[in-house]
């Protein structure tokens, strides 16, 4: 029972308004829905992350906590309202400038935030600037570069932009971001149909293992006006199985009897907004049988919940190379570890959002992916349309870092469109999007090594469990890809690595940025330390002895080649290493409180691409009839900016200034298939392609004329007699790249990965011994990124890998049931991330576009151990279960 | 029967609690985040228009928090110092946006188990005026909050003003969590003392997050007499009123250990000056 609506008018971005909308509605849902400003984010609906922040009488709060009858006659700001008669204010260009915005989700809040400051503090401390941004959340950035924007909010002359076949290496401005920054840019729960649409909503298992039977609908269908229609696992047009891999497809768009974890869907009720909204849940006929939960400890020795994977065991893998008994046996230091890590959560502030619509014998579905192809090829079966029949249309993606890669939203919206025949939207709630998407995995990790007395390791032994949860998603990836990595960057002549994949009622965990490496990277980096200590050696130089360089074998037997860079990442941080090991010596010896400050260093190495597997992506470049330069890229940018990577590697490519190169992203329809965006491959692999096509465009043209000439930035050529192909081109050029490997054999012998990032980071730290927390004062990290075709990019994922491995040391453990929100989800604040020193270490990978290889998941891995080390150095324990949240350290150094 | 009112005077809006079972919402920080997007039919009663209650006023024997002063009002008032630890708690709930809206009276009606606001009104000893259309009543705030999300509050009534008797003295606040902004208390420890000759002459010390509600300790507020604030001792059991309990923020045993530290720096802070004092 909801009142009437009423007339409510207001000033808006120095406008008046005038709405008809319920009092009691949330401002934000009134701004979105009725006044079409979508801006205005909505992360949470809680005051949890802060993306709906609005300036309300020149002060910010929070949207979604506002009754929008309460602004009558007062005055809103929203980002829509920032900018003037088209000209950027100086915040926002700010952004901009400092590569402040990355996926964009949060951007809007952040800026009304800022503004909020600004208006009273014009230059502000960086200490005032977090305490005025420190409610609003940020998945991507690691929040450095947007403390510099904001302290940095004022005119700046514009840029240059790079003359032509300078693009790469170049600090360009992000090609798309304007739209980012002053609201414009259309998110998955931004984009709408154009004509009257239905909404979606999925009922969803409330038990983590059960049986259930459905009872007659047709008695909730006929007491609820504007319940269309009910689905079941019956109304599947196709295929109801799905999953990653093309062989053992295990889940199901709705569940037929028998779910596996909290959150596995059951039914979707398509109707009205509001109808859907008042079904009564607790009053659907849907009868339980409640199961006992296989967890993690125990899932081997219970009853398989998928039938072909005997004791709960999805699959399992391994690397063996040497003889590691021998290796183990003739060594002078030997340290072992057992480390547990949990379930942690993508937390990207944007939630699953989209719509699909019924287009004759076609169904299109607009949403936010990481994958729009291999969306498409799974759609195709679900549908039984054939894939010719599917159009995927990616929106901007509001954070992915895996979690987008996994079919969400699309399924049921395909199937209620093409059922109905209506346009149908879903927009996922917080805890619906917690309760049911996939997770990092928990790992159960043992793991041993041993080195000679010259501090050179002999011997790697591991063993990792992986609790890929209710179905195997990319729980496969993940075993396949730890082994090769597991030992670390370094030199070992003795390794015996396995893995295995295990079910359990969890939810499903899948891919989140590094695929179950980070997870080993914090056994083996403790180990390192270990073997440091146990032979009297700086756990640096120990490092530096064993490091992977150009002509080093891994343990997969493949040699490395020009461009690995490890040792000269680890000779990068050295300076700066030791001032903070003595100045934290110096900090303690001075201390009589509780107060231990520590310094840690961790290495880490990462295959750019799949696994030994096939993973190829096309690019097409061409020139349209008006001389326009168009780069189609499938590479789907979720934030970390591979529009603008692939524009600057395809503008160089051809020879033209990157500011004239038009791009059309991301649409099955028109773009070539690029791949997914996972594994850190797009600069790599799909760079390669835009390299590859560019340079195919540039020979077309030269067979023609002997220089590419632009005028106004067209290509200065008589084109009338050519023809039109389908993509709209007089000319192109095509480029298609699959990074060379092999497959591994039973040992895990092989070539897995065209090329490796390396890096090395160090972490100081600070304890509170008596309460056991734990602040992060300062991170150095030295990445060999091959060339870095945009330094501020590259910059970008490193901060914002390194705040993901922050709250994967301290902070973030996902609990099923327990924290699908987040306040009781903690993600890293404004606060938390402490300054930052990058080094690019730039020698050019020979396999890469222009040198270049992948850093997005390199950037996260070595962080945590780095923490992890840093706390041992500050109170002499190791804190093996993580996160290391305050009553575990404090365990830990009562021990 | 509108099911959103917002009345401009106080008698319209007592007259609607009496008449129809309503939900006062002031800031709207914890209704909206409870109704989550489930649809609701509870009727709201945004008391946001109502005259002459967002004041913080000194009276002849104490100060008057109006219903409506939200965090960000009682850190921009000019106040003695018996209320800074009352600011240091304004300034950690949530963040800026929650601050701007969030007000103290809802804070405490909301009687969360980790309610900022509620172990510092403890500590200052305030009471609550409670309204009705029947008439007005005054209750310590130790009896108006009677369990967790549960307080005093008859239905036809609303929170007026929060009361905070003079006593002179100083006080601070420490609030322990996992990061940095946005923190829900592990645990958190107010103290108001009146410190005579470097020593205590009188305390008062609540504990929040460690129990089902916030706690007084009044054997420990006894034995600080005459301690100096550095120095104070802490015996085992002058926590015995605290029942923490294992959730997803901490275990029992650590929120015990972690509450006796937040109270031992708390105590020792009285004595360093606070950068929020007014």
């Amino acid at each position: 029972m909801r009142a009437n609506a009423i007339a409510i008018g207001f000033t808006l971005n120095g406008k008046p308004a005038d709405v008809h909308a319920d009092p009691a509605r949330r401002l934000s849902d009134v701004l979105r829905d009725d006044l079409g400003l979508t801006g205005t984010k909505i992360g949470c609906n809680a005051g949890d992350c802060g993306a709906c922040t609005i300036l309300l009488d020149g002060e910010q709060v929070c949207a979604c906590l506002t009754p929008t009858g309460r602004v009558a006659g007062r005055t809103i700001t929203t980002v829509e309202g920032l900018a003037h008669n088209g000209t950027l204010s100086n915040l926002q260009s700010a952004f901009l400038r400092h590569g402040a915005a990355q996926c964009g989700i949060c951007t809007p809040g952040m800026l009304m935030a800022a503004s909020d400051l600004l208006s009273r503090a014009p230059s502000p401390t960086e200490a005032q600037v977090q305490d005025a941004l420190g409610g609003v959340l940020c998945r991507c950035t690691g929040y450095r570069k947007i403390i510099d924007a904001v302290m940095d909010a004022r005119p700046h002359p514009s840029a240059i932009p790079p003359a032509a076949g300078e693009a790469v290496g170049h600090r360009l401005t992000r090609v798309d971001g304007r739209a980012r920054v002053d609201g414009s840019e259309i998110f998955g729960a931004d984009a709408l149909p154009d004509t009257p649409f239905l909404s979606l909503h999925v009922i969803r298992s409330p038990h983590a293992h059960a049986r259930f039977t459905l009872g007659d609908f047709e008695p909730v269908l006929a007491a609820t006006p504007g319940l269309t229609r009910v689905l079941t696992a019956s109304d599947i047009p196709g295929q109801n199985r799905y999953g990653i891999y093309p062989e053992g497809k295990d889940q199901m768009v709705l569940a037929e009897g028998y779910v596996r974890h909290k959150g596995d869907p059951i039914l979707a009720l398509v109707g009205d907004e509001d109808a859907l909204l008042a079904v009564d849940r607790k009053a659907l006929p849907i009868d339980w049988e409640v199961l006992p939960t296989v967890d993690f400890a125990t899932a081997t020795g219970q009853d398989a919940i998928h039938e072909h994977a005997p004791n709960n065991i999805l699959c399992r893998g391994r690397l063996a190379c040497g003889d590691v008994d021998a290796g183990l046996a003739q060594a002078t230091a030997h340290a072992s570890i057992t480390v547990r890590t949990g379930f942690v959560e993508h937390a990207y502030i944007e939630p699953e959002a989209g719509f699909a619509r019924r287009v004759g014998d076609r169904i299109e579905i607009t949403a936010c992916t990481q994958t729009p192809y291999m969306d498409r090829d799974e759609l195709a079966l679900i549908m039984g349309l054939p894939k010719t029949s599917v159009r995927v249309i990616p929106t901007a993606v509001g954070g992915g870092f895996g979690g987008k890669l996994d079919l969400f939203v699309q399924p049921l919206l395909c199937i209620s469109a093409w059922l109905t025949n209506r346009p149908i939207r879903m927009v996922v709630t917080r805890a619906e999007s917690m309760l049911a998407t996939t997770k990092r995995h928990p790992s159960h990790i043992t793991a041993e090594a041993a080195a000679d007395a010259q501090g050179h390791l002999t011997a790697f032994r591991f063993h990792g469990d992986f609790d890929t949860g209710a179905y195997a998603s990319w729980g496969p990836t993940v075993a396949n890809r730890v082994p090769v990595h597991a030992s670390g960057p370094y030199r070992v002549p003795n390794a015996l690595c396995t893995t295995a994949a295990i079910h359990t009622n969890g939810p499903p965990s899948g891919a989140f940025r590094g695929f179950g490496v980070p997870q080993a990277a914090i056994a083996g980096e403790a180990l390192m330390d270990a073997l440091a200590a146990q032979l009297g050696l700086d756990p640096w130089e120990f490092r530096r002895r064993n490091a992977l360089g150009v002509g080093d074998a891994t343990t997969s037997g493949q040699i490395l080649g020009a461009g690995a860079s490890l040792p000269e990442c680890l000779d990068a941080i050295k300076p700066r290493y030791d001032e903070l090991r003595a100045e934290a010596e110096a900090f303690n010896a001075a201390q009589s409180g509780p107060h231990r400050r520590g310094v840690g260093i961790a290495c880490m190495w990462y295959g750019i691409g799949n696994t030994s597997m096939s993973n190829p992506s096309q690019m097409a470049i061409g020139v349209r009839p008006d001389g326009q330069f168009v780069l189609l890229s499938g590479a789907v940018d979720i934030g970390q900016g591979s529009n603008t990577v692939m524009s600057q590697i395809a503008a160089d490519a051809v020879g033209i200034p990157v500011e004239h190169l038009a791009m059309t992203t991301g649409d099955t329809d028109l773009t070539p298939d690029a791949g997914k965006t996972s594994a850190s491959r797009q600069t790599l692999v799909s760079g390669n392609a835009a390299h590859l096509a560019g340079t195919a465009l540039r020979a077309e043209i030269l067979r023609r004329v002997n220089t590419i000439e632009l005028q106004d930035g067209k290509l200065a050529l008589d084109l009338s007699s050519l023809p039109i192909d389908a993509d709209g081109f007089v000319l192109r050029g095509d480029g298609t790249y699959d990074p060379p490997t092999t497959p591994l054999d039973a040992d895990g012998q092989g070539v897995p990965y065209v090329s490796y990032a390396f890096a090395a980071q160090c972490a100081l730290v600070e304890v509170d011994t008596s309460l056991g927390t734990v602040k992060a004062l300062r991170i150095i990290a030295a990445h060999d990124v091959g060339r870095a075709v945009n330094p501020d990019l590259v910059e970008g994922q490193i901060h914002g890998g390194i705040a993901q491995g922050l709250g994967l040391a301290l902070m973030e453990e996902y609990l099923p049931g327990r924290t699908d929100n987040l306040h009781d989800y903690l993600i890293p604040t404004i606060g938390d991330i402490p300054p930052i020193e990058t080094i690019l270490i730039e020698h050019a990978d020979p396999n890469g576009p222009y040198g270049a290889k992948g850093v997005g998941e390199p950037a996260l891995v070595a962080t945590a151990p780095a923490i992890l080390g840093a706390i041992e150095h500050a109170i002499g324990a190791r804190i093996t279960h993580i996160p290391a949240t305050p009553d575990r350290v404090l365990a830990a150094l009562s021990q | 029967m509108d099911s959103y009112l917002r009345p401009a005077d106080l008698a319209t809006a007592l007259h609607a609690l009496g008449a129809a079972r309503f939900r006062v919402v002031a800031g709207a920080t914890d209704y909206y985040p409870q109704i989550a997007s489930a649809r609701t039919d509870e009727r709201m009663l945004d008391i946001t228009a109502l005259p002459d209650l967002r004041g913080i006023e000194r009276h002849p024997t104490g100060w008057r928090i109006g219903c409506l002063a939200t965090w960000s009002d009682v850190v921009a008032s000019p106040l003695p110092p018996a209320f800074d630890g009352l600011k240091q708690a304004a300034r950690q709930v949530g963040g800026r946006q929650i601050q701007n809206a969030g007000t103290l009276a809802g804070n405490i009606c909301n009687a969360s188990p980790a309610a900022d606001g509620v172990p510092c009104l403890l500590a200052l000893d305030a009471s609550v005026e409670l309204a009705s259309a029947r008439g007005r009543r005054i209750l310590k705030l130790a009896d108006f909050i009677q369990g967790p999300r549960r307080t005093a509050l008859r239905p036809d009534e609303m929170l007026l003003a929060l009361h905070i008797p003079e006593h002179g003295g100083v006080s601070r606040f420490e609030k322990l969590g996992a990061r940095a902004y946005l923190v829900i208390s592990i645990a958190m420890v107010a103290v108001w003392a009146k410190l005579e000759a470097g020593r205590i002459a009188e305390a008062r010390i609540a504990v929040g997050a460690c129990g089902p509600v916030a706690t007084r300790l009044p054997e420990l507020e006894a034995s600080l007499i005459g301690q100096e604030p550095t120095h104070a001792t802490i015996e085992p059991h002058h926590l015995t009123p605290l029942r923490p309990i294992d959730d997803v923020r901490a275990p029992a045993t650590y929120r015990r250990h972690a509450a006796e530290e937040l109270i031992r720096r708390t105590i020792t802070s009285l004595t360093t000056s606070s950068e929020l004092a007014a």
